[in-house]
């Protein structure tokens, strides 16, 4: 199969509004870095977090962030391991957000450290057993793979015949990735709203309708602030289809793991709590997920696209939605997981200062929001120096070549 | 010829020690170790708790706790150390309950270990859980991981430390079953505290030794473990429970 001639262009470097876009990233992630230098110098006692729910609204975006990077890869890895031609001209896009929205992610995880001055122990005291450790590498061979894979991508003449393998095994890193960010809660006996195997391929689901939708927001912005005309109409039709795919896919998912809890006897407390409760997270999981990020975002990309007036504005908002629902799903997930209280004596009801058998309380801090704002800087900032200094945008005739070659080759093989 | 005269001598040094240890062990139910010596399995360090012994309103063990390691409250309940607790707790179906204290379990197989990305978490060969302050990253996994709430973080900073127990903002913590009483041959200030409260509730002592009274003690008597079910083999027993 013949691969489209697509050429490839920076931004404009000396455009005013590239500078403000950069500055604004800047500063957003400055300030990030800043409350976070807050947090480390008075403790993390002036944050939301405590010694129940020990993992704040910084790591469940972050964990948002890292299983949505390995989705926003989808787009390179079906143009190039699944051949699907209108796809390949965004391969480059894909890469760099996919390695840019896991640095947001990382950057929120490791200021959020108790100690992020010893993150080198990570590496010279590393605990094999650790699921966390294994995630480090996931993490940092992520990188290597992908930008290896970029590498591939740019320099055809050189790398070209690496093309393939790199696209396979970047593809296949990131499925081991998210399988080991959904095992650090997948193995995780203490707690009940976690300990599954299901939670390993929920997460894989829910990287690639969370990533995906993440994409498209940063492709549509492209478009709307480059004047291109992305994504070509063969590529808007497929991700239509797709992105609806994979929400009903992660929402089928979330509904089998909650069911599967709530049908075993000793794990129907924590899911009453999170499915039916008087808390936060009930609303989170059924309309801010459940409904606003999964149901809503289905009908506007499945049903025809002119029930909505633009196939390009209903697609950008379900991804809008579908991105909402999934910052609401990660906190019902890490943070109504770890309110429920952590069980010693099941069936029994327990009292202690230290909060035994009791609800624990959680409300995000100022310095945890405004980390999270740092970490969305971090992602901003380095998609656009990256297009910035790297041809990475194909141009929009050459989006519209590579879907005309796909149609020649549809009619060829009907022919055949 | 060397080589043998070395392994003679050992042996002889060996022998030495197995009989000084045979005629002095019936009579010594702890023993000091020198800080050159390595900690070896041959010992489990273990505490069993009667819950029966245990009265609901005293908080000597919790009490002694917070003055050996200079645990204070800032007055922000769900951010204060607390490395034991009294738990209560009550049967719904009988109302029948009960209070006794809560910490560490010294596990054989402990999740934190497991967990614990920069080995910074650890099992003493004796069985005590530890946490290398030095390579802790903050990181709480050890909290989420703990099925005995037994961990806690630093939320700020710490004053008044103790030499032998130093703590750290931003790092984890939890009950060290006082290492540093152990190690010189005394027993845990919580276990110390309860007797002499004249309660005697908590008796601490060598699981591995069959001669020592905690071995005797659970040979004797029914005891469980929290959560049992999860394979964890907690160090602490309790009796009545």
């Amino acid at each position: 199969m013949s691969t489209p001639n697509v050429t490839y262009h920076t931004i404009d470097g000396r455009n005013a509004g590239t500078w403000a876009v950069l500055i604004i990233f800047a500063v957003m992630a400055a300030i990030g870095f800043l409350a976070a230098m807050y947090m480390d110098h008075n403790g993390h006692w002036v944050t939301g977090m405590t010694n129940h729910v020990v993992w704040g609204l910084p790591i469940a975006i972050a964990i948002f962030l890292i299983v949505s990077s390995t989705g926003c890869l989808n787009v390179a890895s079906i143009g190039s391991v699944f051949e699907k031609q209108p796809y390949k001209p965004f391969g480059r896009l894909a890469g760099i957000t996919a390695l840019a929205v896991q640095a947001g992610g990382l950057f929120m995880l490791v200021l959020d450290l108790g100690r992020n001055d010893r993150i080198i122990t990570f590496v010279t005291n590393l605990n094999p057993t650790s699921i966390f450790s294994l995630n480090v590498f996931l993490y940092s061979g992520f990188f290597i793979f992908v930008a290896f894979y970029l590498w591939t991508m740019m320099d055809g003449k050189k790398m070209g015949h690496l093309y393939r393998p790199a696209a396979l095994l970047a593809f296949t890193w990131r499925l081991i990735l998210t399988t080991g960010s959904g095992s650090i809660f997948g193995f995780m006996v203490s707690r009940s709203a976690y300990h599954s195997t299901l939670v390993a391929p929920l997460f894989i689901a829910l990287s690639m309708s969370f990533g995906l939708a993440m994409y498209v927001l940063v492709m549509l912005w492209l478009n709307a602030s480059t004047g291109r005309k992305y994504p070509s109409p063969e590529l808007l039709r497929r991700l239509r289809i797709l992105l609806g795919i994979l929400v009903g896919v992660s929402l089928y998912f979330v509904v089998i793991h909650h069911l599967t809890n709530y049908y075993t006897a000793e794990r129907r407390d924590v899911e009453k709590f999170l499915l039916f409760g008087d808390n936060v997270y009930v609303p989170l999981l059924w309309v801010g997920f459940g409904l606003i990020g999964s149901v809503i975002p289905m009908a506007l990309v499945l049903l025809p696209a002119r029930t909505f007036g633009s196939a390009k504005i209903s697609l950008g908002l379900a991804s809008a939605l579908v991105v909402f629902g999934g910052h609401c799903f990660m906190y019902a997930f890490v943070i109504g997981g770890q309110a429920f209280p952590i069980e010693l004596f099941p069936g029994k009801i327990v009292s202690s200062s230290f909060g035994d058998g009791a609800i624990a309380h959680y409300a995000p801090s100022l310095p945890e929001l405004l980390l999270i704002i740092g970490g969305y800087g971090v992602t901003g900032l380095l998609i656009t120096v990256v297009i910035w200094a790297l041809p990475m945008l194909p141009s929009s005739f050459s989006a519209e070549t590579a879907d005309r070659l796909h149609h020649l080759h549809e009619i060829e093989a009907n022919a055949h | 010829m060397s080589e043998s005269f070395a392994v003679s001598r050992r042996t002889l040094l060996g022998g030495v020690a197995a009989f000084t240890a045979a005629t002095l062990a019936p009579g010594v139910v702890l023993y000091a170790r020198s800080t050159s010596e390595p900690v070896t399995n041959a010992v489990r360090w273990g505490m069993l708790i009667d819950v029966n012994q245990c009265q609901a309103d005293c908080t000597a063990c919790v009490d002694a706790c917070n003055a050996e390691f200079g645990l204070v409250s800032h007055g922000r309940p769900d951010t204060d150390p607390q490395w034991i607790r009294k738990v209560t707790v009550k049967d719904p179906a009988t109302g029948f309950a009960q209070s006794f204290p809560v910490m560490c379990q010294h596990c054989a197989h402990p999740p934190c270990v497991d967990v614990c990305p920069t080995g910074a978490s650890f099992r003493r060969a004796d069985g005590i859980v530890l946490i290398n302050r030095h390579i802790c990253v903050g990181c709480r996994y050890c909290e989420m991981a703990c099925p005995y709430m037994a961990r806690n973080f630093v939320h700020e900073d710490v004053t008044d430390q103790k030499p032998y127990a130093p703590r750290g903002k931003g790092t984890s913590e939890a009950c060290t079953m006082c290492v540093h009483r152990v190690d010189a041959g005394r027993v845990p200030a919580c276990v110390e505290a309860c007797a002499a409260a004249g309660h005697a509730a908590m008796l601490f002592g060598d699981l591995n030794d069959p001669n020592s009274e905690i071995s005797k003690r659970v040979a004797a008597v029914k005891t469980s473990q929290i959560r049992s079910d999860l394979r964890t083999d907690p160090g602490v027993r309790y009796q009545g429970l």
